[in-house]
């Protein structure tokens, strides 16, 4: 046998990995700065599939990178930079201990910076691409921008990514792209479809954070100096995609209208232009000003057959998307000093509505409250002492709510001091065997054009007829039970029978009349084919086997979930029932 | 600069003088003063020229430091100047001030502080220096006056209340103070109150001192036609510095090389945007086929709301359940609350905990792509042909068998299909018809029967019995006379008897009450005999004794010339059971592992099958002789082709032992008991076209048994022409399926 011998792993998987170690050896890098350049570049560790193989023989636990990402990070300009700057920090180290204040002031001068353009522009080959990864850079500028401005961040970046989330916000108002909103404990969360893609992002409620120590904002600011570059050409490509002026800049009727209020309480005149920008009132301007926007209408294809049922489904759809966007067309809105504004104000606007609050909140309020063509005022108290006859005083999850239905819902639910609905999750799609909240269904009729009737009393006959109805569908359940006991007797009859047979009684000889047994032909044929279904899941084969348990597992502890759900629910609402007619009776 | 400096000195000396001559002569003329000024400013003009030529030579370098450092200096000297003229003036004012108006005791108060004033020590009346006075706290004195003499303490020493009291009697004293160094009390004059409010406004100590009075110029600024000297100008002074070019070239190198840097254009091009990607090209896009983009944050439930329905709030149960379990095993990581009203909502604690650990996931977790299976479970199970195209087959229990009381080990059917013998472990052996259920005969054989067969024989009533270490073979006479006859023939044909072997069984006629019941032979065996078979002629019959050590494991009979003979010469395993192969003269012996079929007439062994399974049970043979299934004690049933040798059908569809199997002689059934008390019918069809498997179809399950004693159902046989089977179970029943 002639040939050299082979050598263990110097081919295949093991050489297509490497360690966190050596890759960091490889490149001449800290930890730190390692771990910075793969938070910029988006490299990340690679599980091999055979890991043993991977890390030699060893079962040491380790992460692996692909040889290639770390390749591809050798020719990184910024590995330079990095380097750069840690020469610099080194003689910046050095003046400062010879004390040599005018070298310490000529390095500072010419500190080492570096830009993450083209890293955007590699990561992200098309706007597409960037598009679908803005999620988490919302997020995260959104937590920043509610930072305080000491301590844990440079300020420089707080007020970038202030500015930027102010632009995006502007920029879904212009775009009115909103779609979905969520008040959940954690924050509130919104969704808008920007060039078909659903963007999801989480804003913090507006309060000053108690910052964990046990959180690394290093990596933190890392992430956020790649999003803020991200975020800042994605805000520009939109801005032009709607010919809006970037950065952008407020409408000049607005603007006149803004005018009138004495800015110098609010803000320095630096700062006094974002700020009019995050008061979120007034649009923006144009490159080239339209009167109004066209909405590109759907081109009429003749198509042939099925396509039709299609274009039909997708216009319908168009018109329903069309019909939300321009929701609160006509709604004059104002917020009272408690509610959250900057969200409202958010909402509002983007779906048409005309929104102010008092002057003493914030800047860029339009009109007062006694304007008289207001029609819902937002309130967030228990009572409120002087009230218009004109206007509606409604719970701020109004606004959400209606915006989650598509359809503005009868404010009756949501007046001052009345127990407000449930709030759900508008991202729950729920599928057929799923559990859906009563509350959903509700809304999900009034969608449908179908009236409810509004009074009470009418829903409890509802509801009692519901119940009714679940009693009987109980009752079938009996009856089922019933039989099965039947049959069950029976056999214990015969049972008896057999044992007084084997112990050798003499059986007492009596002719009982013979019941003739009512056979349920669906019933049966449906446990021939429970039995058929039974004896085929025998002859699987092992491995299809295990997967069908397992999906049929996961079906089962769904089933049982939303079991769970629904009887919690009726436990709920039968105690509720019991106190509201205890009430009664004591009335 | 070392120069200009160097030309600083010798003026500086000059001055110096100058001011020892008017200190002298305190009464001079103005002219003189002025004559002073004259010879004074050659050396102020050459000064001047230095700072000049410095300044020069600054620019022409472009540097800036040496220049600077030479006016600082010029500066400095300049102001020494200015303080030794107030103090000139001090002087002269405080002789003014001695000749005019004071008086004489201040006069001699002066003349007495000025006693003791050596340099700028005012008071050393006490010579112990500089120390806390505390250390001669415990001494009568308090210190030495300059004669070496001790200085005592005041005899009464004041306290508190004589304070008070001073402080209320006496006028002066406010402007009392306390000298600590000798322990006196010193009354402060007017003059010196007036003084230290002075200090205190932060005005001159002196009352005449005119802070505003009119500069006297030193140099006049009137340039002179003349110099004063003639001295040609250093030749220095007019070419470059050589220790400055040698500083300049330095940098110059210094630049060169890059060592420094000119000062970096601030580039406002970091916070600017432009569009990115105006030209998108696909190139880059090649790069990233690997890439997986990070999974984006799930999307919140009913239960993330502020104000949730109500089922979906943690009733006391789930939330200390939830407290109780791991942070990582948790179903959500935070527990659903609700609140009357937005106003209500706080912060939530835990917002940047999770977007930190949301960063962690995307630059720490491996990735790895997963295949989801998207598979229908319904797509999973596979199309079998419906159980009711398959029929015949049993499918409702029909018949129970009692009598025996203890479990039924075996049954077996004749092969007319009428009667059922049965043995069990109560010692009998019964016999029913099949169609009634009716136990016919009974007999008693005295141990716990392992197992009954029926010869196969048609044209032959007999029944083969294993108890104990014996075979019995028994004749019911359930038949035709003719057939009983002919049985009758066959046991008494030919008696030839053999002497065999020492270990070998011996065969012995019954008598008495043993042939009154129907016992016509037994055959004697070394060991316990577990099961006993037919060959299909019905003329040879063999039996299993399984034991480890020796090679007397089968025996194999012939019944019409009783004769015994052990195949076997070696010992290959512990042997379960055997078989004769229907039509030719092979035998199947099924040990632990595997089943091994020998050639009788070769001689050798044709074909080992591997069952793949622990513990073979039981084994039964197709009747036409090219199949094979095998059951094993871990619940499995092995299905083996003889044409093709590696092909096994495993199925595992009890949950327990399997005991017994049987094939149906003419329909394609096979059934297998187990301990799990079912019966299990399975159709299998097998295809003339050697390359398809049998296609095996369960098509009924058959329960009926009671477990007792955590067996199940014992044996199963078919009936020989109906689609029916017999099982016999630990519940000491048989039970028939139709």
């Amino acid at each position: 046998m002639g040939g050299l011998q082979k050598k263990k792993y110097e081919r295949g998987s093991a050489t297509n990995y490497i360690t966190r170690n050596r890759a960091r050896k490889k490149l001449m890098l800290s930890l730190p700065d390692f771990r910075r350049l793969c938070i910029l570049k988006g490299i990340y560790p690679h599980e091999p599939k055979h890991k043993k193989k991977v890390n030699k023989g060893s079962t040491a636990p380790r992460t692996f990178y692909l040889l290639k990402d770390i390749r591809f990070l050798l020719h990184e300009p910024i590995v330079g930079k990095f380097r750069e700057y840690k020469i610099f920090v080194r003689k910046l180290k050095k003046a400062y201990g010879k004390t040599e204040w005018s070298t310490v002031e000529r390095l500072r001068e010419n500190k080492p910076t570096y830009k993450l353009d083209h890293i955007i522009k590699e990561r992200y080959p098309s706007f597409i691409d960037a598009l679908r990864d803005i999620d988490d850079a919302l997020c995260m500028c959104f937590l920043f921008s509610t930072f305080a401005r000491t301590g844990k961040c440079h300020v420089q970046t707080i007020q970038l990514c202030r500015r930027l989330t102010v632009e995006w916000m502007n920029y879904v108002i212009a775009s009115r792209s909103l779609r979905k909103v969520f008040i959940s404990i954690k924050g509130i969360y919104y969704q808008a479809e920007v060039m078909g893609q659903l963007i999801t992002w989480l804003v913090p409620y507006q309060f000053s954070h108690d910052h964990p120590t046990d959180v690394d904002y290093r990596v933190m600011a890392t992430f956020t100096e790649m999003y803020t570059t991200l975020l800042g050409f994605v805000n520009f490509r939109l801005y032009h995609s709607l010919n809006l002026l970037y950065p952008p800049k407020l409408d000049a009727k607005a603007q006149a209208e803004l005018k009138e209020e004495d800015e110098d309480d609010y803000a320095m005149n630096s700062e006094s232009y974002l700020e009019k920008l995050s008061a979120l009132s007034a649009s923006l301007a144009r490159v080239v000003s339209s009167a109004d926007e066209e909405e590109a209408e759907l081109d009429q294809f003749p198509d042939e057959g099925e396509d039709v049922e299609k274009m039909e489904a997708r216009e319908k759809e168009q018109k329903q998307q069309e019909a939300q966007r321009k929701m609160f067309h006509g709604l004059k809105f104002f917020l009272n000093r408690e509610v959250p504004r900057e969200s409202l104000a958010f909402v509002i606007r983007c779906f048409g509505g005309e929104v102010s609050w008092d002057k003493s909140i914030c800047i860029g309020s339009t009109y007062d409250v006694t304007d008289e063509t207001i029609t819902h005022h937002i309130v967030d108290r228990p009572s409120i002492d002087k009230q218009y006859i004109n206007r509606y005083y409604i719970q701020p999850q109004w606004v959400y709510d209606c915006v989650n239905a598509k359809i503005l819902l009868p404010v009756e639910d949501y007046f001052i001091g009345v127990t407000l609905p449930p709030h759900l999750s508008p991202f729950v799609e729920e599928r057929e065997g799923d559990y859906v909240p009563p509350e959903k269904l509700k809304i999900m009729a009034l969608q449908r054009g179908e009236t409810t009737a509004n009074d009470q009393e009418e829903d409890n006959e509802e509801e009692e007829d519901e119940e009714e109805e679940e009693e009987e569908e109980d009752d079938d359940d009996n009856a089922d039970e019933e039989e099965d006991d039947e049959e069950e007797a029976e056999e214990k009859n015969l049972k008896e029978m057999e044992e007084q047979r084997s112990q050798g009684k003499s059986l007492q000889v009596k002719v009982t009349p013979g019941k003739v047994k009512v056979e349920n032909p669906a019933r049966k044929e449906q446990e021939e084919k429970a039995e058929e279904k039974r004896l085929a899941i025998m002859m699987m084969k092992k491995k299809e086997k295990y997967l069908y348990d397992k999906i049929m597992f996961g079906k089962k502890r769904k089933i049982r979930e939303a079991n769970k759900l629904a009887a919690k629910r009726k436990a709920h609402d039968d105690a509720e029932k019991a106190q509201k007619k205890k009430k009664k009776s004591r009335k | 600069m070392e120069e200009s400096s160097s030309s600083n000195v010798p003026s500086c000396e000059k001055r110096g003088k100058m001011k020892r001559t008017k200190k002298r002569s305190k009464e001079e003329d103005e002219q003189e003063e002025q004559v002073f000024d004259f010879n004074n400013k050659p050396a102020d003009k050459d000064d001047d020229e230095d700072g000049l030529s410095d300044s020069e030579d600054s620019v022409f370098s472009g540097l800036e430091d040496s220049g600077s450092d030479s006016e600082e200096e010029e500066a400095e000297v300049s102001h020494d100047d200015d303080d030794e003229d107030d103090e000139d003036d001090d002087d002269d004012d405080e002789g003014e001030q001695s000749q005019q108006t004071e008086k004489k005791g201040s006069e001699e108060k002066k003349a007495d502080e000025y006693e003791h004033d050596s340099s700028d020590e005012e008071d050393i009346r006490n010579t112990v220096g500089n120390i806390p006075m505390e250390w001669y706290k415990d001494f009568p004195h308090i210190g030495y006056d300059l004669d070496g003499k001790k200085i005592y303490k005041p005899i009464r020493n004041k306290d508190e209340l004589d304070d008070f009291l001073d402080k209320m009697e006496n006028p002066d004293y406010w402007r009392t103070v306390h000298d600590k160094q000798t322990e006196s009390d010193i009354v402060l004059s007017d003059e010196q109150v007036e003084l230290v409010k002075r200090l205190q406004r932060g005005q001159f100590g002196d009352v005449n001192f005119n802070e505003y009075q009119p500069s006297v110029e030193f140099f006049t600024n009137e340039v002179m036609l003349h110099p004063v000297t003639n001295r040609p100008a250093d030749k220095r002074s007019f070419i470059p510095s050589l220790t400055e070019k040698e500083k300049v070239s330095k940098l110059v190198h210094a630049i060169k090389m890059g060592w420094i840097k000119p000062r970096r254009v601030e580039d406002d091009s970091k916070g600017r945007y432009y569009d990115l990607w105006a030209t998108e090209d696909s190139s880059i896009l090649a790069q990233h086929r690997m890439h997986l983009p990070a999974p984006k944050i799930p999307l919140p439930g009913h239960q993330e709301s502020y104000n949730p329905p109500p089922e979906y709030l943690f009733t006391d149960e789930e939330r200390a359940l939830w407290e109780q379990q791991d942070p990582s095993d948790r179903k959500l990581p935070f527990v659903p609350r609700k609140f009357s009203s937005l106003r209500h909502v706080p912060a939530f604690p835990r917002f940047i905990h999770e977007r930190f650990e949301r960063c962690l996931d995307l630059y720490l977790c491996p990735r790895q792509r997963k295949m989801r299976v998207n598979v229908n479970p319904e797509d999973l199970i596979p199309k079998l042909p419906k159980p009711k195209d398959l029929q015949p087959f049993p499918t409702t229990q029909s018949l129970v068998y009692r009598g025996h009381s203890s479990l039924v080990r075996s049954i077996s059917v004749s092969p007319s299909g009428q009667w059922l013998a049965s043995g069990s472990d109560d010692g009998s052996v019964r016999f029913w018809e099949v169609c009634s259920s009716r136990c016919m005969k009974t007999v008693q054989v005295g141990g716990a029967v392992k197992s009954v067969t029926w010869n196969p024989n048609p044209s032959i009533c007999l029944l083969a019995v294993a108890l104990d270490s014996v075979v019995l073979i028994v004749s019911p006479s359930l038949a035709d006379k003719q057939v009983v006859s002919a049985s009758e023939r066959l046991l008494t044909g030919q008696q030839e008897e053999e002497p065999l072997e020492g270990a070998g069984p011996v065969w012995c006629e019954a008598e008495g009450e043993e042939l009154n019941q129907g016992i016509r032979l037994k055959i004697q065996h070394p060991k316990a005999v577990h099961q006993v078979t037919w060959h299909a002629k019905g003329d040879y019959l063999a039996s299993v004794m399984p034991d480890h050590s020796s090679n007397m494991q089968v025996f194999i009979h012939q019944l019409s010339r009783r004769r015994s003979q052990n195949p076997f010469r070696k010992n290959k395993g512990l042997v379960q059971c055997v078989s004769f192969h229907p039509v030719r003269p092979y035998f199947f012996v099924a040990t632990q592992r595997s089943v091994r079929i020998y050639n009788l007439v070769k001689q050798e062994m044709t074909k080992k099958l591997q069952a793949n399974s622990k513990w073979i049970s039981s084994m039964a043979v197709h009747p036409g002789g090219d199949h094979v299934i095998c059951g094993s004690y871990d619940c499995r049933l092995s299905w083996f082709d003889l044409d093709l040798i590696n092909n096994i059908d495993r199925c595992r569809h009890h949950k327990r032992a399997v005991r017994g199997v049987a094939y149906h002689r003419s329909y394609p059934l096979f059934a297998s008991a187990s301990d799990d008390g079912s019966v299990i019918v399975c159709h299998g069809t097998v295809y003339n076209d050697l390359l398809q498997n049998p296609l095996i179809v369960p098509v009924k399950v058959l329960r009926g048994h009671v477990i007792t004693h955590d067996l199940g159902v014992l044996d199963v046989t078919f009936h020989p022409t109906q689609p029916w089977i017999f099982s016999s179970g630990a519940d000491a029943t048989i039970r028939l399926f139709t």
